[in-house]
Protein backbone atom coordinates (compact mmCIF):
# COMPACT_ATOMS: atom_id res chain seq x y z
CA UNK A 1 0.00 0.00 0.00
CA UNK A 2 2.77 2.74 0.83
CA UNK A 3 4.62 1.54 -2.65
CA UNK A 4 1.08 3.24 -3.86
CA UNK A 5 1.12 6.51 -1.83
CA UNK A 6 4.42 7.05 -3.14
CA UNK A 7 3.02 7.90 -6.60
CA UNK A 8 2.69 11.28 -7.63
CA UNK A 9 -1.03 11.55 -8.69
CA UNK A 10 -1.79 9.06 -5.32
CA UNK A 11 -3.95 12.00 -3.65
CA UNK A 12 -5.99 12.80 -6.88
CA UNK A 13 -7.00 9.41 -7.10
CA UNK A 14 -7.91 8.91 -3.28
CA UNK A 15 -9.42 12.11 -3.81
CA UNK A 16 -11.74 10.79 -6.99
CA UNK A 17 -12.27 7.34 -4.96
CA UNK A 18 -13.67 9.07 -2.28
CA UNK A 19 -15.91 11.72 -4.39
CA UNK A 20 -17.32 8.26 -5.67
CA UNK A 21 -18.25 6.43 -2.89
CA UNK A 22 -19.84 9.61 -1.51
CA UNK A 23 -21.65 9.69 -4.98
CA UNK A 24 -22.25 6.10 -4.41
CA UNK A 25 -23.84 6.97 -0.98
CA UNK A 26 -26.17 9.37 -2.30
CA UNK A 27 -27.95 6.89 -3.81
CA UNK A 28 -29.60 6.43 -0.63
CA UNK A 29 -31.15 9.53 -0.13
CA UNK A 30 -34.47 9.15 -1.98
CA UNK A 31 -34.91 6.08 0.81
CA UNK A 32 -33.49 8.39 3.54
CA UNK A 33 -35.51 11.44 3.08
CA UNK A 34 -38.20 8.93 2.91
CA UNK A 35 -37.82 7.30 5.99
CA UNK A 36 -36.71 10.56 7.44
CA UNK A 37 -40.01 12.59 6.36
CA UNK A 38 -42.67 10.13 6.93
CA UNK A 39 -41.26 8.36 10.12
CA UNK A 40 -38.68 10.42 11.47
CA UNK A 41 -39.94 13.37 11.86
CA UNK A 42 -43.84 12.52 12.61
CA UNK A 43 -42.16 10.47 15.69
CA UNK A 44 -40.04 12.95 17.21
CA UNK A 45 -42.79 15.28 16.74
CA UNK A 46 -44.39 12.99 19.08
CA UNK A 47 -41.55 13.23 21.02
CA UNK A 48 -42.25 16.82 21.48
CA UNK A 49 -45.56 16.92 22.58
CA UNK A 50 -45.28 13.88 25.71
CA UNK A 51 -43.47 16.66 27.34
CA UNK A 52 -46.07 19.50 26.45
CA UNK A 53 -48.61 20.01 29.17
CA UNK A 54 -52.15 20.55 27.66
CA UNK A 55 -51.94 24.20 27.69
CA UNK A 56 -48.76 23.96 25.39
CA UNK A 57 -45.76 24.42 28.49
CA UNK A 58 -43.41 21.90 29.02
CA UNK A 59 -43.70 19.42 31.70
CA UNK A 60 -43.43 16.08 32.32
CA UNK A 61 -47.48 15.72 33.78
CA UNK A 62 -47.80 13.21 31.09
CA UNK A 63 -45.45 10.67 32.38
CA UNK A 64 -45.92 11.90 35.79
CA UNK A 65 -49.77 11.27 35.37
CA UNK A 66 -48.42 7.76 33.62
CA UNK A 67 -46.49 6.42 36.90
CA UNK A 68 -49.66 7.78 39.30
CA UNK A 69 -52.99 6.45 37.95
CA UNK A 70 -53.07 2.85 38.82
CA UNK A 71 -54.93 2.23 34.89
CA UNK A 72 -52.11 3.11 33.00
CA UNK A 73 -49.89 0.70 35.57
CA UNK A 74 -52.85 -2.02 34.83
CA UNK A 75 -52.17 -1.54 31.10
CA UNK A 76 -48.40 -2.11 31.42
CA UNK A 77 -49.18 -4.90 33.67
CA UNK A 78 -51.10 -6.58 31.02
CA UNK A 79 -48.81 -5.77 28.16
CA UNK A 80 -45.57 -7.50 30.05
CA UNK A 81 -48.54 -10.45 31.28
CA UNK A 82 -49.76 -10.75 27.41
CA UNK A 83 -45.88 -10.70 25.98
CA UNK A 84 -44.17 -13.02 29.08
CA UNK A 85 -47.46 -15.63 28.50
CA UNK A 86 -47.36 -15.71 24.60
CA UNK A 87 -42.89 -15.44 24.62
CA UNK A 88 -43.36 -18.92 27.20
CA UNK A 89 -45.74 -20.49 25.34
CA UNK A 90 -43.99 -20.02 21.66
CA UNK A 91 -40.66 -21.44 23.73
CA UNK A 92 -42.49 -24.39 25.15
CA UNK A 93 -44.50 -25.15 21.72
CA UNK A 94 -41.73 -24.18 19.36
CA UNK A 95 -38.30 -26.12 20.55
CA UNK A 96 -39.76 -28.80 20.17
CA UNK A 97 -41.26 -28.16 16.13
CA UNK A 98 -37.84 -27.08 15.29
CA UNK A 99 -35.84 -29.75 16.81
CA UNK A 100 -37.71 -32.26 14.65
CA UNK A 101 -37.43 -30.47 11.56
CA UNK A 102 -33.76 -29.74 12.06
CA UNK A 103 -33.61 -33.44 12.12
CA UNK A 104 -35.25 -34.16 9.03
CA UNK A 105 -33.31 -34.45 5.92
CA UNK A 106 -32.57 -30.76 4.26
CA UNK A 107 -35.62 -31.77 1.44
CA UNK A 108 -38.06 -32.99 3.80
CA UNK A 109 -37.30 -29.50 5.98
CA UNK A 110 -37.52 -27.27 3.49
CA UNK A 111 -41.19 -28.39 2.55
CA UNK A 112 -41.66 -28.50 6.42
CA UNK A 113 -40.65 -24.74 6.54
CA UNK A 114 -43.33 -23.61 4.03
CA UNK A 115 -45.82 -25.07 6.73
CA UNK A 116 -44.10 -22.91 9.28
CA UNK A 117 -44.23 -19.40 6.57
CA UNK A 118 -47.42 -19.96 5.39
CA UNK A 119 -48.87 -18.30 8.33
CA UNK A 120 -46.13 -15.84 8.28
CA UNK A 121 -47.14 -14.39 4.90
CA UNK A 122 -50.79 -14.85 5.09
CA UNK A 123 -52.58 -11.40 6.22
CA UNK A 124 -52.72 -10.64 10.15
CA UNK A 125 -56.19 -9.82 9.48
CA UNK A 126 -57.10 -13.21 7.95
CA UNK A 127 -55.54 -15.16 10.91
CA UNK A 128 -57.25 -12.85 13.37
CA UNK A 129 -60.12 -13.62 11.86
CA UNK A 130 -60.15 -17.63 11.42
CA UNK A 131 -59.57 -17.47 15.13
CA UNK A 132 -62.35 -15.26 15.92
CA UNK A 133 -64.60 -17.99 13.54
CA UNK A 134 -63.17 -21.10 15.34
CA UNK A 135 -62.82 -20.24 18.68
CA UNK A 136 -66.50 -17.96 19.08
CA UNK A 137 -69.38 -19.62 21.18
CA UNK A 138 -71.01 -21.75 18.35
CA UNK A 139 -67.53 -22.15 16.96
CA UNK A 140 -65.66 -24.97 15.44
CA UNK A 141 -63.79 -25.79 18.59
CA UNK A 142 -66.27 -25.55 20.94
CA UNK A 143 -68.54 -27.74 18.56
CA UNK A 144 -66.26 -30.33 18.38
CA UNK A 145 -64.92 -29.98 22.24
CA UNK A 146 -68.44 -30.68 23.06
CA UNK A 147 -69.42 -33.73 20.73
CA UNK A 148 -66.19 -35.21 21.83
CA UNK A 149 -67.43 -34.67 25.49
CA UNK A 150 -64.25 -33.04 26.44
CA UNK A 151 -67.01 -29.66 28.37
CA UNK A 152 -70.53 -29.70 27.87
CA UNK A 153 -71.19 -25.95 28.15
CA UNK A 154 -70.05 -23.61 24.82
CA UNK A 155 -66.62 -22.16 26.94
CA UNK A 156 -65.68 -18.61 26.51
CA UNK A 157 -62.40 -19.06 24.26
CA UNK A 158 -62.39 -15.83 22.76
CA UNK A 159 -62.80 -11.84 23.59
CA UNK A 160 -60.73 -12.69 26.83
CA UNK A 161 -56.93 -13.12 27.65
CA UNK A 162 -56.89 -16.93 26.26
CA UNK A 163 -57.95 -16.47 22.97
CA UNK A 164 -55.48 -12.93 22.61
CA UNK A 165 -53.10 -15.51 23.55
CA UNK A 166 -53.90 -18.03 20.85
CA UNK A 167 -54.02 -15.71 18.32
CA UNK A 168 -50.81 -14.14 19.33
CA UNK A 169 -48.95 -17.51 20.02
CA UNK A 170 -50.13 -18.30 16.40
CA UNK A 171 -48.52 -15.13 14.78
CA UNK A 172 -45.06 -15.35 16.91
CA UNK A 173 -44.18 -19.00 16.01
CA UNK A 174 -42.41 -18.57 13.21
CA UNK A 175 -40.36 -15.85 14.80
CA UNK A 176 -38.95 -18.12 17.23
CA UNK A 177 -39.11 -21.71 15.42
CA UNK A 178 -36.92 -19.36 12.38
CA UNK A 179 -33.49 -18.70 14.72
CA UNK A 180 -34.02 -21.60 16.94
CA UNK A 181 -34.20 -23.86 13.64
CA UNK A 182 -31.07 -21.60 12.08
CA UNK A 183 -29.00 -22.54 15.07
CA UNK A 184 -30.01 -26.33 15.45
CA UNK A 185 -29.16 -26.67 12.00
CA UNK A 186 -25.90 -25.12 12.72
CA UNK A 187 -24.46 -27.60 15.72
CA UNK A 188 -22.13 -29.72 14.15
CA UNK A 189 -23.03 -33.24 15.19
CA UNK A 190 -20.03 -34.44 16.32
CA UNK A 191 -20.33 -33.22 19.13
CA UNK A 192 -22.66 -35.65 20.16
CA UNK A 193 -20.61 -38.25 19.14
CA UNK A 194 -17.53 -37.21 21.08
CA UNK A 195 -20.23 -37.23 24.33
CA UNK A 196 -21.41 -40.55 23.52
CA UNK A 197 -17.80 -41.15 23.42
CA UNK A 198 -17.04 -39.58 26.97
CA UNK A 199 -19.96 -41.75 28.06
CA UNK A 200 -23.40 -39.66 27.89
CA UNK A 201 -26.11 -41.26 27.27
CA UNK A 202 -28.81 -40.12 24.04
CA UNK A 203 -30.72 -37.70 27.22
CA UNK A 204 -27.49 -36.26 29.12
CA UNK A 205 -25.87 -35.80 25.98
CA UNK A 206 -28.98 -33.74 24.37
CA UNK A 207 -28.79 -31.57 27.79
CA UNK A 208 -25.29 -31.41 28.16
CA UNK A 209 -24.32 -30.37 25.08
CA UNK A 210 -27.21 -29.88 22.22
CA UNK A 211 -29.64 -27.69 24.49
CA UNK A 212 -26.71 -25.45 25.44
CA UNK A 213 -25.06 -24.93 21.90
CA UNK A 214 -28.99 -24.38 20.80
CA UNK A 215 -29.54 -21.53 23.50
CA UNK A 216 -28.18 -18.20 21.60
CA UNK A 217 -30.98 -19.00 18.85
CA UNK A 218 -33.77 -19.79 21.43
CA UNK A 219 -32.46 -16.74 23.67
CA UNK A 220 -32.79 -14.45 20.15
CA UNK A 221 -36.22 -15.97 19.12
CA UNK A 222 -37.30 -15.46 22.53
CA UNK A 223 -36.25 -11.70 22.88
CA UNK A 224 -37.30 -10.81 19.04
CA UNK A 225 -40.84 -12.38 20.31
CA UNK A 226 -41.42 -10.42 23.28
CA UNK A 227 -40.36 -7.35 21.77
CA UNK A 228 -42.78 -7.72 18.75
CA UNK A 229 -45.63 -9.01 21.07
CA UNK A 230 -44.83 -5.43 23.35
CA UNK A 231 -46.44 -3.30 20.43
CA UNK A 232 -49.21 -5.62 19.44
CA UNK A 233 -52.80 -4.38 18.49
CA UNK A 234 -54.98 -5.53 15.90
CA UNK A 235 -55.13 -8.86 17.68
CA UNK A 236 -55.71 -7.67 21.70
CA UNK A 237 -58.19 -5.54 19.98
CA UNK A 238 -60.20 -7.99 18.16
CA UNK A 239 -59.35 -11.53 20.13
CA UNK A 240 -59.57 -9.33 23.38
CA UNK A 241 -62.72 -7.87 22.98
CA UNK A 242 -61.69 -4.74 24.82
CA UNK A 243 -61.03 -6.89 27.78
CA UNK A 244 -57.57 -6.96 26.87
CA UNK A 245 -56.16 -3.79 26.79
CA UNK A 246 -51.99 -3.62 25.76
CA UNK A 247 -49.97 -0.33 25.62
CA UNK A 248 -50.53 0.30 21.93
CA UNK A 249 -54.26 -0.23 21.75
CA UNK A 250 -54.35 2.61 25.14
CA UNK A 251 -52.55 4.70 23.00
CA UNK A 252 -55.30 4.31 19.98
CA UNK A 253 -57.89 5.00 22.30
CA UNK A 254 -56.60 7.85 23.86
CA UNK A 255 -56.25 9.47 20.18
CA UNK A 256 -59.97 8.22 18.65
CA UNK A 257 -61.71 8.86 22.10
CA UNK A 258 -59.93 11.54 23.50
CA UNK A 259 -57.77 13.53 21.16
CA UNK A 260 -55.05 13.15 23.97
CA UNK A 261 -52.33 13.86 22.38
CA UNK A 262 -50.01 14.55 25.29
CA UNK A 263 -50.48 11.14 26.55
CA UNK A 264 -50.66 8.87 23.87
CA UNK A 265 -47.19 10.32 22.77
CA UNK A 266 -46.04 9.76 25.86
CA UNK A 267 -47.20 6.13 26.23
CA UNK A 268 -45.44 5.75 22.76
CA UNK A 269 -42.09 7.01 23.85
CA UNK A 270 -41.89 5.02 26.51
CA UNK A 271 -43.21 1.73 24.49
CA UNK A 272 -40.42 2.99 21.76
CA UNK A 273 -37.66 3.05 24.75
CA UNK A 274 -38.65 -0.22 25.94
CA UNK A 275 -38.47 -1.95 22.69
CA UNK A 276 -34.86 -0.54 22.10
CA UNK A 277 -34.04 -1.17 25.36
CA UNK A 278 -34.76 -5.00 24.58
CA UNK A 279 -33.88 -4.41 21.16
CA UNK A 280 -29.99 -3.69 22.57
CA UNK A 281 -29.83 -6.37 25.11
CA UNK A 282 -31.04 -8.52 22.08
CA UNK A 283 -27.79 -7.14 20.02
CA UNK A 284 -25.33 -8.24 22.20
CA UNK A 285 -26.82 -11.35 22.38
CA UNK A 286 -27.24 -12.69 18.78
CA UNK A 287 -26.61 -11.21 15.78
CA UNK A 288 -29.91 -9.57 14.71
CA UNK A 289 -29.34 -9.67 11.36
CA UNK A 290 -29.81 -13.14 11.33
CA UNK A 291 -32.61 -13.49 13.08
CA UNK A 292 -34.73 -11.01 11.63
CA UNK A 293 -33.08 -11.74 8.17
CA UNK A 294 -34.68 -15.13 8.78
CA UNK A 295 -37.63 -13.91 8.33
CA UNK A 296 -38.57 -10.73 6.99
CA UNK B 1 -41.58 -51.91 12.63
CA UNK B 2 -37.71 -52.16 12.66
CA UNK B 3 -38.01 -48.29 12.42
CA UNK B 4 -39.41 -47.72 15.54
CA UNK B 5 -36.84 -50.00 17.67
CA UNK B 6 -34.08 -48.09 15.56
CA UNK B 7 -32.19 -45.10 17.67
CA UNK B 8 -33.06 -41.54 15.89
CA UNK B 9 -29.20 -41.34 14.83
CA UNK B 10 -26.20 -43.06 16.65
CA UNK B 11 -26.94 -40.79 19.48
CA UNK B 12 -30.06 -40.80 20.23
CA UNK B 13 -32.69 -42.09 21.71
CA UNK B 14 -34.69 -45.23 19.77
CA UNK B 15 -38.24 -43.46 17.45
CA UNK B 16 -40.53 -45.62 19.80
CA UNK B 17 -39.27 -43.99 22.84
CA UNK B 18 -39.87 -40.26 21.23
CA UNK B 19 -43.02 -40.72 19.22
CA UNK B 20 -44.81 -38.12 21.95
CA UNK B 21 -41.70 -35.64 19.99
CA UNK B 22 -43.43 -36.57 16.55
CA UNK B 23 -46.74 -36.09 18.10
CA UNK B 24 -46.39 -32.47 19.88
CA UNK B 25 -44.37 -31.73 16.30
CA UNK B 26 -47.39 -32.85 14.48
CA UNK B 27 -50.18 -30.67 16.68
CA UNK B 28 -47.95 -27.82 16.11
CA UNK B 29 -47.63 -28.10 12.68
CA UNK B 30 -51.38 -28.63 12.36
CA UNK B 31 -52.23 -25.40 14.98
CA UNK B 32 -49.83 -23.24 12.18
CA UNK B 33 -51.01 -24.68 9.25
CA UNK B 34 -55.14 -25.36 9.82
CA UNK B 35 -56.70 -22.26 10.89
CA UNK B 36 -55.93 -20.26 7.89
CA UNK B 37 -56.98 -22.84 5.57
CA UNK B 38 -60.08 -24.06 7.14
CA UNK B 39 -61.47 -20.40 6.30
CA UNK B 40 -61.25 -21.54 2.75
CA UNK B 41 -64.06 -24.17 3.05
CA UNK B 42 -66.31 -22.18 5.10
CA UNK B 43 -66.48 -19.44 2.80
CA UNK B 44 -68.76 -21.44 0.68
CA UNK B 45 -71.51 -22.30 3.31
CA UNK B 46 -74.65 -21.30 2.34
CA UNK B 47 -75.75 -20.77 6.43
CA UNK B 48 -75.36 -17.46 8.24
CA UNK B 49 -73.23 -19.01 10.71
CA UNK B 50 -69.71 -20.45 9.44
CA UNK B 51 -70.12 -24.02 9.19
CA UNK B 52 -67.06 -26.91 8.76
CA UNK B 53 -67.87 -28.56 7.05
CA UNK B 54 -70.77 -26.53 5.55
CA UNK B 55 -73.39 -28.66 5.28
CA UNK B 56 -74.87 -26.75 1.77
CA UNK B 57 -72.43 -25.30 -0.58
CA UNK B 58 -73.07 -21.69 -1.94
CA UNK B 59 -71.22 -18.59 -3.22
CA UNK B 60 -73.59 -16.96 -1.45
CA UNK B 61 -71.05 -14.50 0.63
CA UNK B 62 -68.68 -14.36 -2.76
CA UNK B 63 -71.97 -12.89 -4.11
CA UNK B 64 -72.45 -10.40 -0.94
CA UNK B 65 -68.63 -9.11 -1.21
CA UNK B 66 -68.64 -8.41 -5.34
CA UNK B 67 -72.45 -7.01 -4.90
CA UNK B 68 -71.10 -4.30 -2.31
CA UNK B 69 -69.92 -1.13 -3.32
CA UNK B 70 -68.01 -0.47 -0.43
CA UNK B 71 -66.16 -3.24 -0.36
CA UNK B 72 -65.33 -3.18 -4.13
CA UNK B 73 -64.25 0.24 -3.32
CA UNK B 74 -61.90 -0.36 -0.40
CA UNK B 75 -60.55 -3.53 -2.53
CA UNK B 76 -59.61 -1.04 -5.33
CA UNK B 77 -57.93 1.11 -2.97
CA UNK B 78 -55.96 -1.58 -1.35
CA UNK B 79 -54.64 -2.77 -5.06
CA UNK B 80 -53.71 0.88 -5.99
CA UNK B 81 -51.91 1.52 -2.81
CA UNK B 82 -50.34 -1.51 -2.51
CA UNK B 83 -49.47 -1.49 -6.73
CA UNK B 84 -47.77 2.56 -6.06
CA UNK B 85 -46.08 1.00 -3.15
CA UNK B 86 -44.29 -1.71 -5.07
CA UNK B 87 -43.72 1.50 -7.99
CA UNK B 88 -41.89 3.61 -5.43
CA UNK B 89 -40.07 0.72 -2.17
CA UNK B 90 -38.49 -0.98 -4.65
CA UNK B 91 -36.27 1.05 -6.74
CA UNK B 92 -35.53 3.30 -3.95
CA UNK B 93 -34.57 0.32 -1.88
CA UNK B 94 -32.47 -1.60 -4.40
CA UNK B 95 -30.47 2.40 -4.81
CA UNK B 96 -29.79 2.47 -1.40
CA UNK B 97 -29.11 -0.99 -0.92
CA UNK B 98 -26.21 -0.66 -4.17
CA UNK B 99 -25.38 2.73 -2.98
CA UNK B 100 -24.33 1.19 0.89
CA UNK B 101 -23.04 -1.57 0.35
CA UNK B 102 -20.83 -0.46 -2.70
CA UNK B 103 -19.66 2.84 -1.08
CA UNK B 104 -18.40 1.40 2.21
CA UNK B 105 -18.50 4.63 3.81
CA UNK B 106 -18.35 4.74 7.59
CA UNK B 107 -22.01 6.55 7.70
CA UNK B 108 -23.20 3.72 5.87
CA UNK B 109 -23.91 1.99 8.43
CA UNK B 110 -25.79 4.70 10.23
CA UNK B 111 -28.04 5.04 7.42
CA UNK B 112 -28.48 1.19 6.75
CA UNK B 113 -29.70 1.64 10.80
CA UNK B 114 -31.80 4.87 10.51
CA UNK B 115 -33.26 2.93 7.04
CA UNK B 116 -34.51 0.08 8.80
CA UNK B 117 -35.89 1.83 11.92
CA UNK B 118 -39.54 1.17 10.04
CA UNK B 119 -39.45 -2.34 10.85
CA UNK B 120 -38.05 -1.25 14.82
CA UNK B 121 -40.45 1.19 15.57
CA UNK B 122 -44.01 0.05 16.79
CA UNK B 123 -45.95 0.29 14.15
CA UNK B 124 -48.89 2.23 16.28
CA UNK B 125 -46.26 4.86 16.94
CA UNK B 126 -45.65 5.39 13.22
CA UNK B 127 -49.88 5.29 12.56
CA UNK B 128 -50.33 8.49 15.02
CA UNK B 129 -47.84 9.90 13.91
CA UNK B 130 -48.06 10.01 10.45
CA UNK B 131 -51.50 10.66 11.30
CA UNK B 132 -50.47 13.85 13.40
CA UNK B 133 -48.68 14.86 10.52
CA UNK B 134 -50.88 14.32 7.78
CA UNK B 135 -53.73 16.11 9.73
CA UNK B 136 -51.07 18.95 9.18
CA UNK B 137 -50.45 18.28 5.33
CA UNK B 138 -53.91 17.61 4.76
CA UNK B 139 -52.86 14.22 3.27
CA UNK B 140 -55.46 12.26 5.90
CA UNK B 141 -57.98 9.71 3.47
CA UNK B 142 -55.73 10.32 0.76
CA UNK B 143 -54.37 7.65 -1.68
CA UNK B 144 -51.11 9.60 -1.95
CA UNK B 145 -51.13 9.46 1.99
CA UNK B 146 -51.47 5.67 2.22
CA UNK B 147 -48.54 5.24 -0.32
CA UNK B 148 -45.85 7.48 1.19
CA UNK B 149 -46.59 5.74 4.82
CA UNK B 150 -46.41 2.23 2.93
CA UNK B 151 -43.60 2.81 0.71
CA UNK B 152 -41.56 3.90 3.59
CA UNK B 153 -42.65 0.88 5.80
CA UNK B 154 -41.78 -1.33 2.46
CA UNK B 155 -38.06 0.30 2.21
CA UNK B 156 -36.33 -1.79 5.07
CA UNK B 157 -37.72 -4.87 3.51
CA UNK B 158 -36.69 -4.17 -0.27
CA UNK B 159 -33.06 -2.64 1.59
CA UNK B 160 -32.12 -5.65 3.68
CA UNK B 161 -33.19 -8.80 0.83
CA UNK B 162 -31.13 -6.55 -1.99
CA UNK B 163 -28.17 -6.12 0.74
CA UNK B 164 -27.79 -10.18 1.82
CA UNK B 165 -28.42 -10.54 -2.59
CA UNK B 166 -25.41 -8.31 -3.57
CA UNK B 167 -23.45 -9.56 -0.31
CA UNK B 168 -23.12 -12.81 -2.20
CA UNK B 169 -22.51 -11.41 -5.15
CA UNK B 170 -19.22 -10.26 -6.90
CA UNK B 171 -18.44 -7.34 -7.13
CA UNK B 172 -14.89 -7.03 -8.96
CA UNK B 173 -17.43 -8.35 -11.69
CA UNK B 174 -18.66 -4.68 -11.97
CA UNK B 175 -14.94 -3.61 -11.70
CA UNK B 176 -13.80 -5.82 -14.93
CA UNK B 177 -17.05 -4.13 -16.80
CA UNK B 178 -15.60 -0.99 -16.00
CA UNK B 179 -11.91 -1.25 -16.60
CA UNK B 180 -13.36 -2.38 -19.80
CA UNK B 181 -15.00 0.81 -20.42
CA UNK B 182 -18.51 1.09 -18.85
CA UNK B 183 -19.55 3.87 -16.69
CA UNK B 184 -20.84 3.24 -13.20
CA UNK B 185 -24.54 3.19 -13.96
CA UNK B 186 -23.81 0.59 -17.29
CA UNK B 187 -21.67 -1.69 -15.54
CA UNK B 188 -24.46 -1.92 -12.61
CA UNK B 189 -27.75 -2.42 -15.51
CA UNK B 190 -25.55 -4.55 -17.33
CA UNK B 191 -23.79 -6.71 -14.96
CA UNK B 192 -25.01 -6.80 -11.20
CA UNK B 193 -28.32 -6.12 -11.49
CA UNK B 194 -29.51 -9.09 -13.79
CA UNK B 195 -27.31 -11.00 -11.27
CA UNK B 196 -29.77 -9.44 -8.29
CA UNK B 197 -33.01 -9.56 -10.42
CA UNK B 198 -34.69 -12.30 -8.73
CA UNK B 199 -33.90 -10.86 -4.99
CA UNK B 200 -35.23 -7.59 -6.71
CA UNK B 201 -38.43 -9.27 -7.94
CA UNK B 202 -38.68 -10.82 -4.31
CA UNK B 203 -38.35 -7.69 -2.56
CA UNK B 204 -41.33 -5.84 -4.99
CA UNK B 205 -43.39 -8.70 -4.45
CA UNK B 206 -43.46 -8.13 -0.62
CA UNK B 207 -43.24 -4.64 -1.02
CA UNK B 208 -46.70 -5.05 -2.77
CA UNK B 209 -47.34 -7.56 0.29
CA UNK B 210 -45.94 -5.24 2.74
CA UNK B 211 -48.81 -2.77 1.43
CA UNK B 212 -51.53 -4.95 0.74
CA UNK B 213 -51.43 -6.55 4.37
CA UNK B 214 -50.78 -3.23 6.52
CA UNK B 215 -53.56 -2.51 9.33
CA UNK B 216 -52.53 -0.17 11.90
CA UNK B 217 -51.58 2.66 9.46
CA UNK B 218 -53.94 2.25 7.54
CA UNK B 219 -56.60 2.74 10.19
CA UNK B 220 -55.56 5.79 10.92
CA UNK B 221 -54.30 7.90 7.57
CA UNK B 222 -56.80 5.90 5.45
CA UNK B 223 -60.68 6.60 5.65
CA UNK B 224 -64.04 8.02 3.11
CA UNK B 225 -63.20 6.64 -0.51
CA UNK B 226 -60.01 5.71 0.35
CA UNK B 227 -60.55 3.14 2.90
CA UNK B 228 -58.31 0.28 2.61
CA UNK B 229 -59.56 -3.16 2.80
CA UNK B 230 -57.44 -4.28 6.08
CA UNK B 231 -58.78 -1.13 7.30
CA UNK B 232 -63.01 -2.08 6.21
CA UNK B 233 -62.41 -5.43 7.20
CA UNK B 234 -60.67 -4.21 10.94
CA UNK B 235 -63.71 -2.45 11.69
CA UNK B 236 -66.22 -4.77 10.35
CA UNK B 237 -64.28 -7.51 12.64
CA UNK B 238 -64.65 -5.46 15.76
CA UNK B 239 -68.82 -5.03 14.77
CA UNK B 240 -70.08 -9.08 13.88
CA UNK B 241 -68.98 -11.50 12.54
CA UNK B 242 -69.63 -11.32 8.69
CA UNK B 243 -69.40 -13.92 6.44
CA UNK B 244 -68.76 -11.82 3.93
CA UNK B 245 -65.19 -11.74 5.45
CA UNK B 246 -64.42 -15.45 5.29
CA UNK B 247 -65.01 -14.61 1.19
CA UNK B 248 -62.85 -12.35 1.24
CA UNK B 249 -60.25 -13.89 3.48
CA UNK B 250 -59.89 -16.50 1.00
CA UNK B 251 -59.74 -14.36 -1.81
CA UNK B 252 -56.71 -12.61 0.51
CA UNK B 253 -55.13 -16.38 1.26
CA UNK B 254 -55.24 -17.27 -2.81
CA UNK B 255 -53.44 -13.22 -4.22
CA UNK B 256 -50.94 -13.77 -1.58
CA UNK B 257 -50.33 -17.81 -2.02
CA UNK B 258 -49.87 -16.93 -5.71
CA UNK B 259 -48.25 -13.54 -5.39
CA UNK B 260 -45.47 -15.57 -3.30
CA UNK B 261 -45.44 -18.66 -5.70
CA UNK B 262 -45.01 -16.26 -8.28
CA UNK B 263 -41.63 -15.11 -6.38
CA UNK B 264 -40.63 -18.40 -5.48
CA UNK B 265 -40.58 -19.48 -9.39
CA UNK B 266 -39.19 -16.32 -10.82
CA UNK B 267 -37.23 -15.40 -7.99
CA UNK B 268 -35.13 -18.36 -7.54
CA UNK B 269 -32.10 -18.35 -9.68
CA UNK B 270 -32.13 -22.12 -11.60
CA UNK B 271 -29.78 -24.51 -10.05
CA UNK B 272 -27.88 -26.53 -11.30
CA UNK B 273 -27.08 -29.14 -10.08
Amino acid sequence: MTAIAERPNAAGLRRDAFLERLALFGLGSPALLLVLVAMVLPVGWLFWLSFLADDGSPSLEHYRRMWQEPSYGRTFFVTFQVSLLTTGICIVVGYPLAYVLSQLPRRAANLAMIGVLLPFWTSLLVRTYAWLVLLQRQGLVNQWGIELGLWSEPLALVHNLQGTLVGMVHIMLPFLILPVYGSMRAIDRDYLKAAANLGAGPVGAFWKVFFPLSLPGLFGGALIVFILCLGFYVTPAVLGGGRVIMVSNRIATDIELFFNWGAASALGVVLLGLTLALLYVASRLVRLDRVLGGGH
Amino acid sequence: MGWLGRPATETQITHRARLWLYAVAVLVMAFLVLPTLIVIPMSFSASQYLEFPPREWSLRWYRSYLASPEWMQATATSLKAAFLTMLVATPLGTLAAYGLFASRIRFGRFAFALLVTPIIVPVILVGIGVFYAYVKLKLVNTLAGIVLAHSMLAVPIVLMIVTSALKSHDMSQEMVARSLGASRPRAFLLVTLPQIRFSVATSAVLAFLTSFDEVIVALFVSGGNNSTLTRSMFNALRDQIDPTIAAISTIMILVTSLLLALAQTVGQPRKRE
